[in-house]
């Protein structure tokens, strides 16, 4: 072998060393946005998940003023989690819509009562067929839609106390 | 006290593997035999300490001890006491404890067992373990730690991954990591030798055992994981070119290179700096592929421990060994002598045009594996996925097959293209009948690859035999029965994956009960479905019942799985095995009419796969079983001879 070639395994690695510390130094933005997003939702009717809230359809979401869309179940324990933020969303005048993904009135209503209720309507998807036509991957998501009834943004996971900014400027945003 | 005696025992071990270290440096360089003369006996106290740690791990987990942390969040007390046992690896930091354990083990059996090797080489071997060992330990001990306690102590676990919860989990990762964690001992056996300027047959013949050891591991390793992912992931699929799977696959390439090159080192002392620098990348790639797996640097369905602190941890590592280990190699491999030449047409060059095949292949998944993540570093997001890998190292992968048949027809040192030729005439033959009844059979109606594997598998089996061709059986060593079965197993495992993807008939149905679904002469009636309770889940069963022709109808019972803890669905595909192949069905959700999603698979002679899978395991068995009762016979009558004398 050539004095070269020699080192040439070396070099190798530190290419691939520089490639793996590069990956792990960037921020880590793994967030795979829908492509529904800048599309109009999709047309659908639910009935009511809870007791006490409307029942949720396309037509509702479409009022002239923007609302966030909020994806969770009763027995998805992040969405408990994000409660809070929820609340504190709705204080800052943002009106939220749910759909709860499959699940059962009594398991919706005890959750509502248990981590608070900031919902103005609550659809069932029983079936997840709403959640999946929206692109939505897991429980919980929440979708900004504006007065028109078009997605405009997406966020995947629970709302942490530090993403309630973003979520109410790209109401703000969805509002002009 | 359970946990904290086995932390205890980890501190201790770690203590030891800086000792043994220690004593071989000052050993070796200052030229002091009474402290070589303790290494061994620490390298054993080491490995029977990793193990008791682990043995305590399991010791918590069987005991639902929810005041440790680990088994808080991975079990759960209601589980089987199966997966209380297996979920002690189900987790990053128990499985990183298995990863030390399979390591201190190795060393001690390299303590122990190997005699051949020089002195000095064997005790360079022992430090290079150590020194490895050592990084790992850190590892564990202060970013990983599995005994860590909890308090106040949770009134019960958050339970295991459901996809998790299957017999596959007790087997597939402690053999994967056997073979993964073995193949350390090569690298150290590839250390050791580059530090004594040891590279020779000898050497070669004192290295095989322990990388053939490995090998066989991480070859039923993968065949487990492969059946298990088919079986329980309920997809179909029995290879999906994930990370985490190309993971193991790239050491097994490596290591699968380093073997047909340490054979052309132990018996015609050539290809020296070519097997040490595969040593030193088998385990290497088991350490990029923990490091892929763990620092959640790619996405993976089996990212079950990213956190990127724990990443830059292994990355360290990687940059301490890989680099280390390579430099030495730069530094030290000029001083080796050039093994011995050989000319074109040899066994040789065969082996040589295998390793550069296994090499490419290797290389290609490496880049496909690495590519979202170098197109990502310019600000791209691409998934690269089976069409790449099928399509680019899928040909590579049929040529190396066919060198495969060719390579134990060819003799040692010289041979005529000719003579070589004639040996390959009746596999070519039948290689050709083969392409004629795939042809006439399904010309037209398959893809390229899996006709041309049908076609090279029937070729490559009978060539795969042919070195048995006028020999006497009876007198043929065990080693060359070995590689004729290893062989013969990547025919038929060809054969399977190509009839598979070939063949295979796909029927997805919306079905009621009572209802009678067909498919590729299959008839599944769909009697009912019944609910029933398993220790931690309640499922949906479907009670079907299938028949094919005027065969009577068996019972069977796909389910869809609810987990309570935590709250997770699954499917459990039921799957009815025939000597032609596999009916594979799934139970999927039910419509809003009350019929019931059913999908259902024909996969004409899958099982193939696995099979091949392992008898390649069986052809390394017996290989090592011949090769060491070779050793033993010849230390034998050494020995008889001696006392005679």
């Amino acid at each position: 072998m050539s004095r070269w070639a020699i080192w040439l395994p070396l070099g190798l690695f530190l290419a691939f060393f520089a490639l793996f510390a590069s990956g792990l130094l960037k921020p880590d933005d793994r967030v795979i946005a829908s492509k529904m997003v800048g599309k109009p939702i999709p047309a659908f009717t639910l009935p009511a998940a809870a007791s006490d809230r409307p029942a949720l359809s396309s037509a509702d979401l479409a009022t002239g003023k923007p609302r966030l869309l909020n994806i969770f179940a009763s027995w998805c324990v992040p969405c408990a989690a994000e409660a809070p933020q929820l609340m504190a969303l709705k204080q800052a005048g943002a009106e939220i819509d749910a759909v709860a993904i499959r699940d059962a009135r009594a398991d919706v209503d005890q959750f509502l009562g248990r981590w608070g209720n900031p919902y103005a309507r609550i659809g069932l998807d029983a079936r997840s067929s709403l959640q999946i036509a929206m692109g939505s991957s897991g429980v919980p998501e929440t979708f900004v839609i504006d007065g028109k009834g078009t997605i405009v943004h997406q966020h995947i996971g629970d709302i942490r106390a530090e993403d309630v900014p973003t979520i109410l400027e790209k109401l703000k945003e969805a509002g002009r | 006290m359970i946990a904290e005696a086995g932390l205890a025992a980890l501190w201790l071990a770690a203590a030891l593997a800086f000792l043994q270290l220690g004593l071989v440096w000052f050993g070796l360089t200052t030229d002091k035999p009474e402290l070589l003369a303790s290494v061994r006996p620490v390298a054993v106290a080491q490995g029977v300490l990793t193990a008791l740690s682990f043995a305590l791990l399991v010791t918590l987990f069987l005991r639902s001890d929810m005041s440790v942390a680990l088994v808080a969040t991975n079990s759960h007390s209601a589980k089987p006491w199966l997966y209380k046992f297996a979920g002690t690896w189900g987790n990053h930091e128990g499985s990183m404890l298995l990863w030390v354990m399979v390591m201190g083990i190795a060393g001690m059996a390299v303590a122990l067992f190997e005699r051949a090797l020089r002195r000095d080489t064997h005790m360079a071997t022992l430090g290079a373990q150590a020194m490895i060992s050592l990084g790992f330990y850190a590892f564990l001990l202060f970013s990983s730690n599995p005994f860590a306690r909890v308090n106040p102590a949770p009134p019960d676990g958050q339970g295991l991954n459901p996809l998790l919860q299957d017999p596959g989990l007790a087997f597939h990762p402690p053999t994967l990591y056997l073979g993964y964690v073995g193949l350390s001992v090569a690298f150290s056996f590839a250390v050791g030798a580059l530090l004594t300027r040891n590279v020779d047959a000898v050497f070669a013949r004192a290295m095989r055992p322990w990388i053939l050891a490995a090998w066989i591991l991480l070859t039923l390793g993968i065949t487990a994981g492969s059946y298990w992912a088919y079986y329980e992931l309920g997809w179909g699929g029995w290879w999906f070119w994930d990370p985490v799977e190309n993971a193991s696959l790239m050491p097994w390439l490596a290591a699968t290179a380093l073997l047909h090159s340490v054979t052309v080192l132990a018996t015609r002392d050539a290809l020296r700096a070519w097997t040490i620098m595969l040593a030193v990348v088998a385990f290497s790639m088991s350490m990029v592929g923990t490091f892929l797996v763990r620092s959640g640097i790619l996405t993976s369905v089996h990212a079950f421990a990213v956190d990127p602190e724990r990443g830059t941890f292994i990355l360290g590592l990687l940059a301490l060994y890989i680099g280390g280990a390579l430099a030495l190699f730069g530094w030290r491999i000029g001083t080796v002598r050039e093994g011995a030449q050989f000319e074109l047409v040899s066994r040789e060059t065969m082996l040589v045009v295998n390793n550069l095949l296994l090499s490419v292949i290797l290389g290609l998944v490496l880049i496909g594996t690495l590519y979202p993540l170098m197109t990502e570093a310019f600000g791209h997001k691409v998934s690269v996925g089976p069409p790449y890998f099928d399509r680019i190292a899928g040909p590579v992968a049929l040529a190396l097959v066919i060198a495969m048949a060719a390579g134990p027809l060819t003799r040692w040192r010289k041979d005529q293209a000719r003579a070589v030729a004639g040996r390959l005439l009746v596999p070519a033959i039948v290689l050709l009948l083969a392409f004629a009844v795939v042809s006439v059979l399904a010309w037209g109606r398959i893809g390229v690859l899996p006709f041309l594997g049908l076609v090279i598998a029937a070729g490559v089996a009978v060539g795969s035999v042919a070195p048995l061709w006028k020999r006497n059986l009876r007198r043929t060593p065990l080693f060359t029965y070995g590689m004729v079965i290893a062989h013969l197993g990547c025919a038929v495992s060809l054969a399977g994956m190509a009839a598979d993807s070939a063949f295979t008939v796909e029927k997805l149905v919306a079905a009621r009960p009572g209802g009678v679904i067909e498919t590729a002469g299959w008839k599944v009636r769909f009697d009912a479905i019944t609910p029933i309770a398993g220790d931690n889940w309640t499922a949906l069963q479907g009670d079907m019942t299938a028949s094919r022709g005027s065969g009577s109808p068996i019972d069977i019972h796909p389910q869809a799985r609810f987990f309570t803890a935590p709250p997770t669905n699954t499917t459990e595909a039921a799957l009815l095995t025939r000597w032609d192949g596999q009916l594979y069905v799934v139970l999927g959700q039910e419509a809003d009419d009350g019929r019931w999603q059913v999908r259902i698979w024909w996969k004409p002679f899958v099982t193939l796969i696995w099979l091949g899978g392992m008898m390649i395991a069986l052809g390394g068995t017996l290989s090592l079983l011949g090769r060491e009762r070779r050793g033993w016979l010849q230390k034998l009558r050494r020995r008889s001879a001696v006392a005679a004398a």
